[in-house]
C-alpha cells in the first residue's frame, strides 16, 4: 500500500498544516525547557544525551511573500547562498569546513518563514555553531556562487515547469491569490532571478534576519547552560530589529471553477483548494478532525475509500488544512488516468458536499480523535523532528505546554462542533480545481491564471 | 545546502546510509547493539532499543522481491504487497489499516527487487496488537476478485504516476533493461504495464503461498522496548505459525556483456536535460573480495556531494553543470550499480556536459585518488553512524535491508571498521575493476520545445 499522500505541499507548510506534527509525548519523554541567554536570546530545548549529536532548527518570521514582486525568489536566493562563503572562508572553504566535521547545515525559505536546519556531532558542536554564526552574520555573496546559484535556480525552474505537481500547484495558488504575493511561487521566475544582484542579497540579510523575528528549537546532546552561551555567541551579532515588509492578510478567492492545463501525459494530475481555517481559530481542532475523516487519514479517509479502494481510480487522493500566516486553505489532490478524471472529480465533489451537509458520523469522529491523539508522539522520532516541532510551536504561539495540552484540545471536539465547522468549511461550489493532463470529457470553465507551457 | 538537482533516473537509494546488520556487541558498540535470535519456526528476530520516545516500530521483511517473480508475472511482488492490506478470515478487508489508525498508529509497506517490507509505528503498549495483526496476515491472507481487481487499477495508476507521466522515469526504465539484459533486475519493480494488467487473484495467492512464511522473514522491532519482552511477544504471536518449504532464490544470473549501451530520450515533457553513466557493480553480497564493496562506498563518497569531485569540477570550476554527483548502493543480493550523473546549466549543451563527465571518469582511472580524499571520505562515512542512531526507524531499515540482501548482523556492526580499513589502493583497484565501458549504460535525456 505505499500510500501516504504524495504531497505537492511545500515542505515548509508541513508544520503549519499538521498540528499533529507538534508532538505530544508524555512528560517523561519530552520535557521542553525555555532557555534564555544572558544576552536575552530565547531557544526551546529538549535535552537528550542518549546519542552524541544535536539538531537545531530556527525560523525568522517573514518569507518569500515579503519579497518584492520584481525580485520574487529573493528569500530562497539568499537562503541557498548563506553557506557559500562567510567570514574568512570562501565558498569552497566553507563547504569543506562543514564536510570535514560532518556538520549538516541548510537554509530555505517558504512563503512565511526563512529557516535553517543544523545537525552536528557533539564533538564538533562549537565549530557547527561558529559556522552557523558566520553564515547568518558574515555571508559573502561572492560573484562565483551568486552566478552559480542563479544558473541552478533557473535550471530548477525549468525542471518544475514540466513537473505536473509543480504546474498544478502554481496555477492553483495563482488562481486563489490573484492580487497577493501568495499567488507567486517562492521560486520566482527567470526574469526576477536575473534582477537579483549581490547588493539585494546583502540588504536582505541586514534588514530581514533580525533577532525580534527569530525563533529557535534545539534537541539533543546539550544542556541549557551550554546552549545559553552558544546562543549569545551565535546570534548576538544579529540586529535587534529589522525592516521586513508587511504582508497583508487576504481572503482566498471563492470564485471556484475548473482550470485545465494541457500536457501530454497518460495520467491527469489534479489539485484543488478553497478557503480553510486559521490556526488560531477556536474551531481549528474540530476542522482538523473533520479533514482527517474526509481526506487526511490514509486508508481510513472517505476520499481514499471512495476513490481508491472501491473504484481503483487513483493511487493517491488526499486533502489537508494549510493555514498560512495571512490566509488559510484546504487543499487536496489526486492523480487518475485521463479517461476517468470526470468520474473522479464527481466523487470528490460529492464527498465534499456530503461532508459539508452532514459532517462526520459520531464513530468517524471518535476514530479521528483516537488516531490524532494516539499518533501524536510518533512524530518525535528524531532530534530533527523535535527541534522543528519546537520551532512550529513558537511560530504558532501554541505555548510551551502545548505538548501536554494537545490531547485535551482534540478530545474536546464535539460532534456538534465538528458538524458546524464542516458546514462552514466544505463548499464544493467554492473549490478551485486545476487539472494538468489531457482529461477526457472535462471542460475548463475558466482560463489558467498563468501562461501554459 | 548546495543545490544538486538530481535527475530521477539515478534516484535509487542514493541517500541510504549503507550500514548492514547487527550483532550483540559490548558496551562500546559502534552501531546499533541489537539483540538477535531465531524462533523455532525459522523467523529471525532483531530488537534494537532506542528510548528517545515511548514508541515502537515493527517491521516485517520478507526475503522476496520483484526479482523473484515468475517470468510473465512482472509486478506481482508489489501487487501482493498492496493486497496484504485486503484482509484475513479474522480481519476483513480494510480492517488492518482501520485498526492501526484507531490505535494511533502509522503504517506502510514497500517493495524492491530483493525484499518486501511492512511496518507500523505505534505507542509502545500497542506492540502486541500490531504483532497479532502482522502475524495473522503472514499466514491467513484471504483475497477475492472484488477487492483485488480495483487494486489492480490502483497499481496501474501508480505506474502512470511514477513512470508513464515522467520522461526521466521512462528513460530510467529503459536504461535498467539494458544494464541487466538477463537478470530480473532489468525489469521494473512495479512491473511492465501489459503484464500488470493481466495479474490475477490466483497469481497473487500463488506468490504469497510460495514465499510468505516465518522462515523466509525477518522481524525487526525498534524503539522503546525491552528485548526479553519482545521475545515473549514474538513467541506468542509468530511462534505458532508453521514453517513452510520455501524455494531457493534461484535467479538467472547476468551473462558477460560484449558492448556498453546508450539510451536517449527526447521529450517535450522533460523539463531539463540530463546525462548519466551507470555501471553494473558488485554488492556486499557479490563482491570478491567483499572489501571491494566498501572501497566503492568510499569512492562514491569522494565523488559525490557538495564537496565531491564531480560537483567541484563540473559545477564550480568549469562551470558547465547545474548539478553533478555519483551514487552506489552496496546492498543487492545479486549485485548493484555505480552511477555518475550531471545536469547541464540552462545555456550549456548536454553533450558538452557528457564530455566533461567522461573526462572526470578518465582522470579518476588514470590518476587515482589522494590519501587525503580517502581519509576524509572515510571519516564522513563513519560519522554517519551517529546520525543513523538519531531515530529508531533508520536502524530498523538498515538492519532489515541487510538481512534480506545476503548480509549478516555481524556485517552491520563491523561496518565502521570495514570502512576504516579501506585503503587508497583498494579504492583505485575498485574503480578500475568496475568502471568498464562494456558494463555501462549511458542515458541521455533531451528536451524539445512543446509542439
Amino acid at each position: 500500500m505505499p500510500a501516504l499522500p504524495r504531497a505537492f505541499r511545500p515542505t515548509l507548510l508541513l508544520l503549519l498544516a499538521l498540528p499533529a506534527a507538534l508532538i505530544a509525548l508524555p512528560a517523561r519523554a519530552v520535557e521542553v525547557q525555555r532557555v534564555v541567554s544572558p544576552g536575552g536570546i530565547t531557544a526551546w530545548l529538549v535535552q537528550d544525551d542518549s546519542n552524541p549529536m544535536l539538531s537545531l532548527e530556527l525560523a525568522f518570521r517573514g518569507g518569500a511573500a515579503a519579497d518584492p514582486a520584481d525580485k520574487a525568489g529573493l528569500s530562497r536566493f539568499v537562503a541557498y547562498l548563506l553557506d557559500e562563503g562567510a567570514g574568512k572562508l570562501d565558498s569552497e572553504a566553507f563547504q569543506q569546513a562543514l564536510a570535514d566535521k560532518s556538520i549538516q547545515l541548510s537554509f530555505d525559505a517558504g512563503r512565511d518563514t526563512f529557516r535553517a536546519s543544523m545537525a552536528t556531532l557533539t564533538r564538533n558542536r562549537d565549530e557547527a555553531f561558529r559556522l552557523l554564526r558566520l553564515a547568518l552574520t558574515e555571508p559573502h555573496f561572492d560573484p562565483e556562487p551568486v552566478g552559480r546559484l542563479r544558473a541552478q535556480l533557473k535550471a530548477r525552474l525549468e525542471s518544475k515547469s514540466e513537473d505536473p505537481d509543480s504546474i498544478a500547484g502554481r496555477q492553483l495558488w495563482a488562481a486563489l491569490f490573484p492580487d497577493h504575493p501568495y499567488g507567486r511561487s517562492p521560486d520566482g521566475t527567470a526574469e526576477t532571478l536575473d534582477r537579483i544582484q549581490a547588493p539585494d542579497l546583502k540588504r536582505y540579510v541586514e534588514q530581514r534576519l533580525s533577532r525580534d523575528r527569530l525563533v529557535i528549537g534545539v534537541s539533543g546532546d546539550i544542556d541549557a547552560k551550554a546552549l545559553a552561551s552558544l546562543l549569545d555567541e551565535t546570534f548576538g551579532a544579529l540586529p535587534a530589529s529589522g525592516e521586513t515588509p508587511a504582508v497583508p492578510d487576504v481572503e482566498p478567492s471563492t470564485k471556484g471553477g475548473l482550470i485545465v492545463v494541457k500536457r501530454d501525459q497518460p495520467q491527469s494530475t489534479v489539485a484543488f483548494a478553497e478557503p480553510g481555517i486559521a490556526r488560531d481559530d477556536p474551531d481549528y481542532y474540530a476542522a482538523y478532525a473533520v479533514n482527517y475523516v474526509l481526506g487526511g487519514g490514509g486508508f481510513s479517509s472517505r476520499l481514499t475509500k471512495q476513490v481508491r479502494v472501491k473504484r481503483g481510480l487513483a493511487y493517491s487522493v488526499y486533502s489537508y488544512l494549510a493555514p498560512l500566516d495571512h490566509a488559510a486553505l484546504i487543499v487536496g489532490g489526486l492523480g487518475t488516468q485521463n479517461a476517468r478524471v470526470a468520474e473522479s472529480l464527481d466523487i470528490v465533489r460529492q464527498e465534499w458536499r456530503r461532508m459539508g451537509e452532514s459532517g462526520p458520523t459520531a464513530e468517524e469522529l471518535d476514530d479521528a480523535k483516537t488516531y490524532l491523539t494516539g499518533s501524536f508522539p510518533l512524530r518525535l522520532s528524531s532530534t530533527g523532528d523535535i527541534a522543528s516541532t519546537l520551532v512550529g510551536m513558537q511560530l504558532e504561539h501554541l505555548g510551551i505546554d502545548y505538548i501536554d495540552r494537545h490531547d485535551a484540545l482534540i478530545d474536546a471536539v464535539t460532534l456538534e462542533q465538528a458538524k458546524t465547522v464542516a458546514k462552514r468549511l466544505f463548499d464544493a461550489g467554492e473549490l478551485t480545481t486545476v487539472v494538468v493532463g489531457q482529461p477526457a470529457k472535462v471542460e475548463a470553465t475558466r482560463p489558467s491564471p498563468l501562461p501554459q507551457g | 545546502m548546495r543545490l544538486t538537482p538530481r535527475p530521477l533516473f539515478v534516484a535509487f537509494a542514493l541517500f541510504a546510509v549503507a550500514l548492514a546488520g547487527l550483532p550483540p556487541r559490548p558496551a562500546d558498540a559502534k552501531v546499533f547493539s541489537p539483540t538477535v535470535y531465531t524462533l523455532d519456526n525459522g523467523l529471525e528476530v532483531v530488537v534494537v532499543t532506542n528510548r528517545r520516545a515511548p514508541v515502537v516500530t515493527q517491521m516485517v521483511w520478507y526475503k522476496v522481491g520483484s526479482a523473484d517473480e515468475p517470468r510473465g508475472k512482472s509486478g506481482i511482488a508489489h501487487f501482493l504487497e498492496h493486497l496484504m492490506f485486503k484482509g484475513t478470515k479474522e480481519h476483513g478487508p480494510g480492517q488492518f489499516s482501520a485498526i492501526v489508525a484507531r490505535n494511533g498508529g502509522s503504517e506502510n509497506a514497500f517493495t524492491t527487487y530483493d525484499y518486501t517490507a511492512f511496518f507500523q509505528t505505534v505507542a509502545k503498549d500497542r506492540l502486541p496488537l500490531v504483532m497479532e495483526l502482522e502475524a495473522d496476515r503472514m499466514a491467513n491472507l484471504q483475497l477475492t476478485d472484488k477487492v483485488v481487481l480495483p487494486e489492480r487499477d490502483v497499481i496501474l495508476e501508480e505506474r502512470r504516476m511514477r513512470i508513464d507521466n515522467d520522461p526521466g522515469s521512462q528513460l530510467a526504465e529503459a536504461a535498467r533493461a539494458d544494464l541487466w539484459v538477463h537478470h530480473p533486475y532489468g525489469r521494473p519493480i512495479i512491473g511492465w504495464e501489459n503484464e500488470m494488467a493481466t495479474l490475477t487473484t490466483r497469481d497473487a495467492l500463488d506468490f504469497y503461498g510460495r514465499w510468505y512464511a516465518p522462515n523466509n522473514a525477518v522481524l525487526v522491532v525498534s524503539g522503546d522496548v525491552d528485548p526479553a519482552e519482545v521475545r515473549k511477544l514474538a513467541e506468542k504471536y509468530y511462534g505458532p505459525l508453521p514453517r513452510k518449504d520455501v524455494p531457493p532464490r534461484d535467479r538467472v544470473q547476468e551473462p558477460r556483456h560484449w558492448a556498453g549501451s546508450r539510451v536517449e530520450l527526447t521529450s517535450a515533457e522533460a523539463g531539463r536535460p540530463s546525462i548519466s553513466v551507470t555501471y553494473r557493480a558488485p554488492s556486499y553480497h557479490t563482491a570478491e573480495p567483499r572489501e571491494r564493496a566498501y572501497a566503492l562506498e568510499v569512492l562514491s563518497e569522494i565523488l559525490d556531494g557538495s564537496v565531491g569531485r564531480l560537483y567541484r569540477a563540473l559545477v564550480v570550476e568549469q562551470p558547465l553543470a547545474a548539478g553533478a554527483g555519483a551514487g552506489y548502493d552496496p546492498d543487492g543480493l545479486d549485485g548493484s550499480s555505480f552511477a555518475f550523473w550531471a545536469t547541464p546549466r540552462p545555456t550549456v549543451a548536454v553533450d558538452k556536459v557528457e564530455a566533461a563527465l567522461r573526462a572526470q571518469i578518465a582522470t579518476l582511472l588514470d590518476k587515482g585518488v589522494s590519501e587525503d580524499e580517502v581519509a576524509k571520505a572515510k571519516q564522513r562515512l563513519i560519522d554517519q553512524t551517529v546520525y543513523a542512531n538519531d531515530s529508531a526507524g533508520s536502524a530498523a531499515h538498515i538492519i532489515g535491508k541487510a538481512l534480506t540482501t545476503g548480509s549478516s548482523v555481524a556485517d552491520v556492526e563491523a561496518w565502521p571498521d570495514r570502512i576504516q580499513a579501506v585503503t587508497k589502493a583498494e579504492v583505485e583497484a575498485a574503480a578500475r575493476a568496475v568502471l568498464d565501458p562494456v558494463n555501462s549504460v549511458t542515458s541521455v535525456l533531451r528536451t524539445k520545445p512543446t509542439s
